[in-house]
């Protein structure tokens, strides 16, 4: 094997193994402070996620929502910028893709109401996204600052929208979208049956191939992750860095408001406050352990989805928060071994190149 | 008298915004990102409720909960310090962390998913007018807090190194600052301080209720960058915010703004603060950079 790819694929593989050496242990120690016995509570979370296909079924849903986020993250972080915008951006996604669903007349077909509902989910996202990116190319205003505010701002105000003029009464959910749902996966696999999986997955899977079409095959792609590596330089080429930037961010958003139709077009069938319920944080750890790239982000969003599914798999044994708990510790650990590996792979080469 | 309670309510809202604000001030103009107070005040609340429960002493409960924050912030400063971790995903997941960690010890020491039993505070049980006000010792440091670390940041050789750390780390290490151990103090300074306000908010509640901070830890980061980075301003801003939710909370029977609306009024000025509209709202240099 030739030794840089060798060199990339222990960088992205060990600091995730590091992290789950450290989640293993932390996690046993959690699990006998509670009395149970680790050996059957881990059993337990891989019976209840892999091991049948209801709890796969349930992964694949959780994953679809976070390869969105996740990709969200990626695209923000290839172009240089951090969007952790991307909780209020899917929220919105998930609003935009219901209220398009409530506007449609019953009856219309899918094959135009689905396109309708995807394109205003992304554009609810892209539009939130466009915020921090019109602020960052025309002020210079630190997204990292903007996105953590609009968060905020966006979620206090689809609650407003809510609870003020669209709910059903007694509840915090809009009324059922009229057209534009997409089925289960149980209607055509039956073994799925009761599982959230549904047809987004089909969607995400074509975006996550369209973004790494999008980041490595054409122009513009390469643009922005030169714009990521080197701004100064890459403007000295003559890339307009801020406009850069912006669509960089507004593609962020448009990424993470479409996860918003796995739970409003596929498995509810109305948006409901409150439905992205942290899926936009874990976006950033999904990219982060999926090292910026869509196929790392697809693995990554379907170890995090098994965790969180796992939860609710050893909830009898453990309380089921351990996995959040858990979760924060793959991501620091992971956070904390990437610069650290990639120094050891480095001195490790210079030393050996240095003994010709 | 309207006045008065108005300001008193005021007063007891920002409490926990002071002392998070103070910490994330030091910690920011020391260079490290503070995404963290939000975890940091859950820690403390988390603690104090356990100190307090466990001993019946209020004063221990404060001090457990300092514990918790120190503890956090520990793990926040050797991964940014040390390691030179990503700070803003290190603290994204501090705050995931703590949501799930005192979830799980609420579960296994209370037997709850929501609350935990009535605990002691400071002051008299369930005194909510004045006399509670004065004879709570947290209310005394909140108000200080912020003139304090004002005056660390602006007055001691401490408090110049802190800046220089922040702004020149290279230039600050070549005259002999020892840099990695200025920015440890500082983030283990907010990590206290803001355990402190969440162990204002346990106690005065007399329990820990499950993500009880809600948020309060963005509020108080937002009132260092409305504040410009500066303590004073920060405290202000905190004051400001508190007002805020001071007004909302009394008109709320009038129903003049939906409270989603006021609500949103810190992250909205913020966000006009860091774009820049009326003077722009510059961060520390070496913000969120430790490689150097």
């Amino acid at each position: 094997m030739n030794a840089t790819l060798k060199r990339t694929i222990e960088e992205a593989v060990l600091p995730p193994l590091v992290a789950l050496v450290v989640a293993l242990i932390v996690g046993d120690l959690l699990i006998l402070a509670y009395g149970q016995a680790p050996s059957a509570v881990w059993r337990l979370l891989i019976d209840g996620t892999w091991g049948n296909a209801y709890g796969f079924g349930q992964v694949l849903y959780k994953a679809t929502t976070l390869t969105c986020t996740g990709l969200a993250v990626a695209m923000s972080l290839r172009a240089g910028l951090f969007n952790i915008g991307a909780e209020g951006q899917l929220a919105a996604g998930g609003f935009g893709a219901g209220l398009a669903g409530l506007a449609l007349p019953a009856g219309t077909p899918a094959f135009l109401a689905v396109p309708i509902c995807v394109m205003a989910a992304m554009l609810c996202g892209g539009l939130v996204g466009a915020v921090p990116g019109a602020l960052r190319a025309k002020f210079g205003a630190h997204e990292v600052i903007v996105t953590i505010m609009l968060n905020f701002i966006v979620l206090a105000l689809l609650n407003y929208f809510v609870s003020a003029k669209l709910h059903v009464p007694e509840t915090l959910h809009t009324p059922g979208v009229h057209a534009g749902g997409l089925p289960r996966l149980s209607n055509l696999i039956g073994v799925f049956h009761g599982s959230a999986a549904n047809w987004t997955i089909v969607i995400v899977a074509l975006a996550a191939v369209a973004a790494w079409w999008f980041l490595f095959k054409t122009r513009a792609g390469y643009e922005l992750r030169a714009v990521g590596l080197q701004p100064d330089a890459a403007e000295y080429a003559g890339v307009n860095v801020g406009i850069t930037w912006r669509n960089a961010l507004i593609v962020s958003g448009a990424l993470a408001g479409l996860g918003g139709i796995n739970f409003v077009l596929g498995y509810k069938g109305y948006y409901e406050d409150g439905f992205s319920g942290g899926a936009g944080f874990l976006g950033i750890a999904v990219a982060l352990v999926g090292r910026n790239h869509p196929l790392g982000v697809v693995i990554a969003a379907l170890f995090f989805a098994t965790l969180s599914q796992g939860g609710l798999a050893i909830n009898a044994m453990v309380p089921k928060q351990i996995v959040e708990a858990l979760q924060g510790i793959v991501i620091v650990a992971v956070a904390t071994s990437v610069p650290e590996v990639r120094r050891i792979l480095r001195n490790a080469v210079s030393k050996s190149g240095g003994q010709h | 008298m309207g006045a008065l309670l108005f300001f008193a309510q005021t007063v007891r809202i920002a409490i926990p915004y002071l002392f998070a604000a103070a910490g994330g001030a030091l910690a920011e103009r020391a260079g490290v990102v503070s995404l963290t107070l939000e975890g940091f005040m859950l820690g403390g609340a988390f603690g104090a409720v356990l100190g307090s429960y466990y001993t019946h002493s209020a004063w221990i409960g404060l001090v457990v909960g300092v514990a918790w924050g120190l503890g956090l912030a520990a793990v926040h400063a050797v991964s940014a310090i040390r390691f030179k971790a990503d700070q803003i995903v290190v603290g994204v997941a501090i705050n995931l962390f703590t949501v799930g960690i005192t979830r799980f010890f609420l579960q296994l020491a209370f037997g709850s998913s929501s609350n935990s039993p009535r605990v002691a505070g400071f002051g008299g049980d369930g005194v909510a007018g004045a006399a509670g006000f004065l004879t709570n010792p947290l209310i005394w440091m909140g108000v200080l807090v912020m003139p304090v670390v004002w005056w660390i940041v602006q007055k001691t050789t401490f408090g110049l190194r802190v800046r220089a750390v922040g702004e020149h780390p290279m230039a600050a290490a070549s005259v002999g600052v020892p840099v990695n151990r200025v920015r440890y103090v500082a983030v283990l300074a907010s990590g206290a301080l803001a355990a402190l306000g969440g162990v204002y908010l346990a106690l005065d509640q007399h329990q820990f209720t499950d993500s009880m901070t809600a948020g309060r830890g963005f509020i108080a980061l937002a009132a260092v960058i409305f504040g410009r980075w500066d303590p004073l301003r920060a405290g202000l801003a905190c004051l400001l915010f508190a007002a805020a939710e001071t007004l909302q909370i009394q008109l709320q029977a009038a129903q003049l703004i939906p409270s989603q609306f006021v609500a949103m009024i810190p992250y909205v000025l913020t966000i006009i603060a860091v774009a820049g509209v009326v003077g722009r709202s510059r961060a520390p240099a070496a913000l969120g950079r430790t490689e150097d």
